[in-house]
């Protein structure tokens, strides 16, 4: 009898989602009267590549922002509702930001180097939480640039200007800086939109990389892209979210008529 | 089809224009050389009358009534003191102010109203600072007219120029910088330290340049305030009795019309005054290019 239950057991197991890294919770959100995000439920698994898509002004920037309070930085947003990371609700005023955003890195739809040396933009992040060590900084700045498949490309110009890579480049490098404070997420906000064909592709390669490591969420403007790249796709419309699904369901039986006109490419 | 804008009439009208745009070039060429034209002549008065009486007696030597002994080393020392009390107040101060101004403060009515009146008080005369240095730091606080109390009136004076440029420059950073630093994990103060004011440094620097002129130049406030031109012993403290350099031109240009020479010494006096500004703005600049290269 004994040998049965365990069988059962383990099909239970097999059958069930992976861990949720975020379990959002009737989360609204207002800039000032403005209403952006209405009662998101919302939640993110571990190790997979999770889209955003929705017309402009739809509140999936804005949710992303939400999942490492970059959004607080507009000084009107006020939120209800809560949103779990890893079991603790971030959205509690008693949670220190500064440790959500180390372990919640963040990509962002321009790159964004600083005008520092490619060196000291990737140790930046390890030295704002007090590392020193230069063998350390070393490390982490080799394993980081490698992580973003960039290192070939910089390793004999490291203490050149960041300024002086081309876009894509640059992108690659704030991912790996992104990479450098050891994170557990890393959000993209429309990280390609700014690149060209061929450097959007390369950083589409490195996502299908980083995902066996890291929990993604990006968003994207190009449903293409979040065909090519996520296990799942949200769709958001008006502050709500629409549809969220395994993104082959979403892009070939979409349940929400509004869904379906979004992705045929019937508006937005 | 008819055509409104080939036609004889616009024809005319563009040849009216193309005549005035050739006229009003040569009346703005006219208004720049008159500024230059008039500093020159001042410049070359100025020179001819002043270079012959700079000596090394001149610049190292004490006041004296008699013109051929007299020598500014009291007023040289002077400005350089108010200097090293007008620099940090102001940088501390005004850069402390525009970053709780510009990053720190909440955007409301009452920083709207904080805002405007720091605005409004680089407009305020220099002479009405001169009677508030007075009355606080001079009699209130009993320091007179020493060192001290006028490199804070002064300091007052100029605070202004620099917060408002100060803030400026930290707008100028943009905000896509700050947010990687945030989005890293780092606090404010380490996003402020480590990425805004490094980048916002140059145009902090311009500030501090203008705000450093005009305190070396101005003299009202410090006659408000009771500082001589009198035969004075060398400053050496903060707590000393002292004059600056366009004071001792203003009692020289005053007492002119007594003794002749004494006009030659005020010009000799100021190309010493000038010298000194560019030396302190060329500092400045090159520690402001030196940032700028790098960021």
């Amino acid at each position: 009898m004994k040998f049965v239950t365990d069988i059962k057991n383990t099909r239970q197991e097999v059958k069930q989602q992976p861990t949720k890294v975020y379990e959002t919770k009737d989360l609204n959100l207002w800039y000032g009267n403005t209403h952006a995000l209405k009662n998101v439920n919302f939640p993110i698994y571990e190790k997979e590549v999770t889209a955003i898509i929705g017309p402009s002004g739809c509140g999936k920037s804005t949710f992303l922002k939400t999942l490492n309070r970059m959004v607080e930085l507009v000084p009107s947003v006020h939120t209800s509702g809560t949103i779990e990371y890893r079991g603790k609700n971030i959205l509690d005023p008693n949670f220190m930001v500064e440790d959500l955003r180390t372990k919640v890195g963040m990509v962002f739809q321009k790159p964004n180097p600083f005008p520092k040396s490619i060196y000291d933009n990737i140790a930046y992040g390890p030295r704002i939480h007090g590392i020193k060590d230069r063998k350390i900084l070393d490390e982490i700045v080799e394993t980081s640039l490698r992580g973003a498949a960039i290192w070939n490309e910089v390793k004999d110009r490291l203490k050149e200007n960041a300024y002086g890579m081309s876009g894509g480049q640059q992108q690659r490098l704030c991912i790996a800086r992104a990479l450098a404070i050891e994170p557990d997420v890393i959000l993209m906000d429309e990280p390609t939109s700014a690149l060209d064909p061929k450097s959007t592709l390369k950083v589409e390669e490195l996502i299908q990389e980083l995902k066996k490591d890291f929990s993604i969420v990006i968003v994207t403007h190009n449903m293409q892209q979040a065909a090519r790249i996520s296990d799942r796709t949200a769709f958001m419309l008006n502050g709500e979210l629409i549809e969220y699904d395994y993104t082959d369901d979403i892009f070939q039986h979409p349940k929400d008529e509004r869904t379906e006109d979004y992705i045929t490419g019937r508006f937005g | 089809m008819t055509t409104h804008i080939h036609s004889e009439r616009v024809r005319n009208r563009m040849k009216r224009r193309v005549a005035l745009n050739k006229g009003l070039s040569g009346v703005f060429l006219l208004a720049t050389t008159f500024g230059v034209f008039v500093l020159g002549v001042l410049f070359y008065q100025i020179l001819t009358e002043g270079i012959p009486y700079i000596n090394l007696d001149f610049l190292t030597g004490k006041l004296s009534t008699m013109p051929e002994r007299a020598g500014i080393m009291g007023a040289i020392l002077g400005t350089l003191w108010l200097m090293a009390v007008v620099i940090p107040v102001t940088i501390v101060l005004g850069v402390g102010t525009a970053i709780y101004n510009e990053l720190y403060a909440k955007q409301g009515k009452l920083q709207k109203i904080i805002q405007t009146n720091i605005s409004n008080l680089s407009g305020v005369p220099s002479i009405v600072y001169g009677i508030l240095g007075m009355t606080i730091f001079a009699s209130l606080l009993n320091l007179g007219s020493v060192v001290l109390a006028g490199g804070l009136t002064m300091s007052l004076l100029v605070l202004p120029i620099v917060i408002v440029s100060s803030q400026e420059a930290l707008r100028a950073v943009p905000g896509y910088l700050s947010e990687a630093s945030i989005g890293l994990g780092a606090t404010k103060w380490q996003t402020i330290k480590n990425i805004i004011l490094p980048a916002a440094l140059p145009g902090i620097l311009t500030g501090a340049i203008l705000a450093l002129s005009r305190a070396i130049g101005e003299t009202a406030p410090l006659v408000v305030l009771g500082v001589p031109a009198l035969l004075l012993p060398f400053p050496g403290g903060l707590f000393d009795r002292f004059t600056v350099l366009p004071m001792q031109i203003y009692y020289w240009t005053l007492d002119a019309s007594l003794v002749e020479e004494y006009q030659f010494l005020a010009s000799a006096t100021i190309i010493v005054l000038l010298a000194m500004l560019f030396i302190l703005n060329g500092t400045a600049i090159v520690i402001r290019n030196k940032f700028q290269r790098r960021y």
